[in-house]
C-alpha cells in the first residue's frame, strides 16, 4: 500500500526533521568529547568554540554556504536554492536545509579539537567562517549538489558523509595543525613524546555515547526519506549498521590496545567507537551486519595504530581528530568501493583524491592567510597559563585555583 | 640536613626536577598551592560583575638534602626556575632536626 504525496511529505519531512535534531545533538557531544581531553585550563576555551563553531556554521550556511552548495549554477559551484516550499523529491525544502545545516556543523567541529589549548579564538573563527559558507558548500555541491564536478568524480558514493564531512572537517584540521605546531612540552628536543593527558574522562565518555546516539540521525536521516516501507527497511538497515560498526570499532580498540600496551586504553576505546561510526558513515545501508561489524573493526583498529603515528610525525592532535575522522573517513569511503559491487574502487579514490585536495590546499591557504596576517596561535605565556584566563578570563574550574572567599 | 622549600610557577617543574636529576637528586615532594606576594592579581569580569583575584597558582617542591648539596640545589632551582618576570617565586632554606626512613629506620644522614 503506498501512501498519498502528502503522506510521503509529511513522513519524509519528519525523518529529516528528527534527525537534523540528533545530528544537532552531536554538537554536545563533540563539546563534552574535546573538553575531557584537553586540561582543565583550556576547558572554557574548548567549550566556548564548541557552541560559537556550531552557531557561525549554522548562519554562515544559511546565508551563503546553502546557496554555493545547491541549485544549478555551474559544475564548480551552486547558484542558489530555494529554501522554502517542496523539494523535487516531495519533501519540506526547509526540513531539508535544517538537516544540511547540522551537518556542516558537524564538520566545522571536527577542526576544534586538534588546534585546542594553542590556537587563538577569533581567526580560528575566521577560518570555521570561510569553512562553512565556501570550502565545505563548493565540495558538497559536486557530491550532494549532483554536480560530480563536471564528470570528474562520477560514481562516487558517500552515503552520509565520510569524505564529505567527516574527511572534510579532517583535512581542514591537518591544514591548521601543520601551520599552528604541536602544544609546547608536548615533543622533546630530544623527539621524546609527553602525553598531556585530559583532564575529565567521564565527560569525554558522555561525549562519545552522545555523539553514538546522534550518529543514528547522521546515518539514518541521509536516507532523506521515511514515507515507504522500501525507505523503512534502508533506515533500519542503517541504523543497526551503524550501532554494530562503533560496537567493532570499540572492541577491536579494546583488544589492540590490551595486545599493544598490556592495557586497555580508555581514550582509545572511546576512539574506536567513533572510527567505527566514521568508517560506517560512507556506506551503513548496503552491507550486511557481518560486514558492517568488519569496516567498524578495521576502523577501530586504524585508530590505535593511527594516533602515535601521529605523534611520531610531530603531528599534535590532542583529541585523536585525524586519527578518527580524517582516517577513518578515508577509510570508510574505500570500504564502499571494495565491498559494495555497485560502487568502483576507482570512483572512491577520485573522489577521496579531489575533494581532499580541494579541501586541504584551500584550507592551507586559509589558515596561511590568518597565520600570516593576525597571527593564529596564542603566545607562549598565554599557552602556559592557559586559555581560560588568557583569552576568556573565565575559568572552568575557578574553586580549583584562585576565586577567594565565597 | 637542610630542608629547602621552593615556590615556583608551575609550568617550571619539569625543568626544575630534570636540572636537579642531573646534579644527583633523588627525590622530592611537590604540592600545588595558590598565593601571591609582591605580584598583584588582577581583576576578572563575571557575568558583568568584577571580582578580585589575588591567589596564583605556583608549584611548591621540597626537598631535603645533607649540607654539602644545599648550595648546588639552590643554584639549579634558581637557574631552571627564573624567567625574569614577576612571580618568578622564593626559595626558603631550613634546617632539618631529624631525618628517619621508615621502610628501614636508618636515621640522619643515612636516611637521605
Amino acid at each position: 500500500m503506498e501512501f498519498s504525496t502528502e503522506m510521503k511529505y509529511v513522513l519524509d519531512s519528519f525523518w529529516l526533521l528528527i534527525s537534523g535534531c540528533l545530528v544537532m545533538w552531536m554538537a554536545a557531544g563533540f563539546a563534552m568529547l574535546e573538553a575531557g581531553l584537553v586540561r582543565t585550563k583550556n576547558t572554557t576555551a574548548i567549550l566556548t568554540k564548541n557552541i560559537t563553531l556550531y552557531a557561525l556554521a549554522c548562519v554562515a550556511y544559511y546565508y551563503v554556504g546553502y546557496n554555493l552548495m545547491y541549485g544549478n549554477g555551474n559544475d564548480f559551484v551552486g547558484s542558489g536554492l530555494m529554501m522554502y516550499g517542496t523539494s523535487a523529491d516531495g519533501h519540506s525544502l526547509i526540513s531539508d536545509f535544517f538537516f544540511q545545516v547540522v551537518f556542516v556543523a558537524t564538520a566545522a567541529s571536527i577542526v576544534s579539537g586538534t588546534v585546542a589549548e594553542r590556537i587563538k579564538f577569533w581567526p580560528f573563527m575566521g577560518f570555521i567562517l570561510v569553512l562553512t559558507a565556501v570550502i565545505y558548500p563548493i565540495q558538497g555541491h559536486w557530491s550532494w549538489g549532483g554536480t560530480s564536478l563536471g564528470g570528474m568524480i562520477d560514481g562516487f558514493s558517500d552515503f552520509a558523509g565520510s569524505t564529505i564531512v567527516h574527511s572534510v572537517g579532517g583535512w581542514a584540521a591537518l591544514a591548521g595543525v601543520l601551520l599552528l605546531g604541536a602544544r609546547k612540552g608536548k615533543f622533546g628536543a630530544d623527539g621524546s613524546i609527553h602525553p598531556i593527558p585530559g583532564s575529565n574522562l567521564p565527560l569525554a565518555t558522555l561525549g562519545t555515547f552522545v555523539l553514538w546516539l546522534g550518529w543514528f540521525g547522521f546515518n539514518g536521516g541521509s536516507q532523506l526519506a521515511l514515507g515507504s516501507k522500501d525507505d523503512v527497511d534502508a533506515i533500519s538497515a542503517v541504523i543497526a549498521n551503524t550501532n554494530i560498526a562503533a560496537c567493532a570499532g570499540a572492541l577491536a580498540a579494546m583488544v589492540l590496545t590490551q595486545l599493544l600496551y598490556k592495557k586497555v586504553d580508555l581514550t582509545m576505546v572511546l576512539n574506536g567507537a567513533l572510527s567505527g561510526l566514521v568508517a560506517i558513515t560512507a556506506g551503513p545501508d548496503y552491507p550486511s551486519m557481518n560486514l558492517a561489524i568488519l569496516i567498524g573493526a578495521i576502523g577501530g583498529l586504524l585508530v590505535v595504530l593511527a594516533i602515535p603515528l601521529f605523534d611520531k610525525l610531530k603531528i599534535d592532535d590532542p583529541v585523536g581528530a585525524l586519527s578518527v575522522h580524517l582516517v577513518n573517513g578515508i577509510w570508510g569511503t574505500l570500504a564502499v568501493g571494495i565491498f559494495n559491487p555497485d560502487v568502483a574502487l576507482f570512483a572512491q579514490i577520485k573522489g577521496i583524491v579531489v575533494i581532499g585536495a580541494f579541501t586541504f590546499l584551500s584550507s592551507l591557504a586559509v589558515w596561511a592567510v590568518l597565520k600570516y596576517t593576525v597571527g593564529i596561535r596564542v603566545s607562549e605565556e598565554e599557552e602556559y597559563n592557559g586559555m581560560d584566563v588568557s583569552e576568556f578570563g573565565l575559568h572552568a574550574y575557578p574553586e580549583f585555583v584562585e576565586r577567594q572567599g565565597a | 640536613m637542610k630542608k629547602i622549600e621552593a615556590i615556583i610557577k608551575p609550568f617550571k617543574l619539569d625543568e626544575v626536577k630534570e636540572g636537579l636529576a642531573e646534579i644527583g637528586n633523588v627525590g622530592m615532594t611537590v604540592s600545588e598551592v595558590k598565593g601571591f606576594g609582591h605580584q598583584k592579581g588582577h581583576t576578572e569580569l563575571y557575568r558583568g560583575a568584577e571580582y578580585e583575584v589575588d591567589f596564583i597558582p605556583k608549584t611548591k617542591i621540597e626537598i631535603v638534602v645533607s649540607d654539602e648539596k644545599v648550595a648546588s640545589v639552590l643554584e639549579t632551582i634558581e637557574q631552571k626556575a627564573k624567567t625574569g618576570k614577576i612571580g618568578d617565586g622564593k626559595i626558603f632554606v631550613y634546617d632539618v632536626a631529624q631525618i628517619i626512613r621508615i621502610r628501614t629506620g636508618q636515621t640522619g644522614n643515612e636516611a637521605l
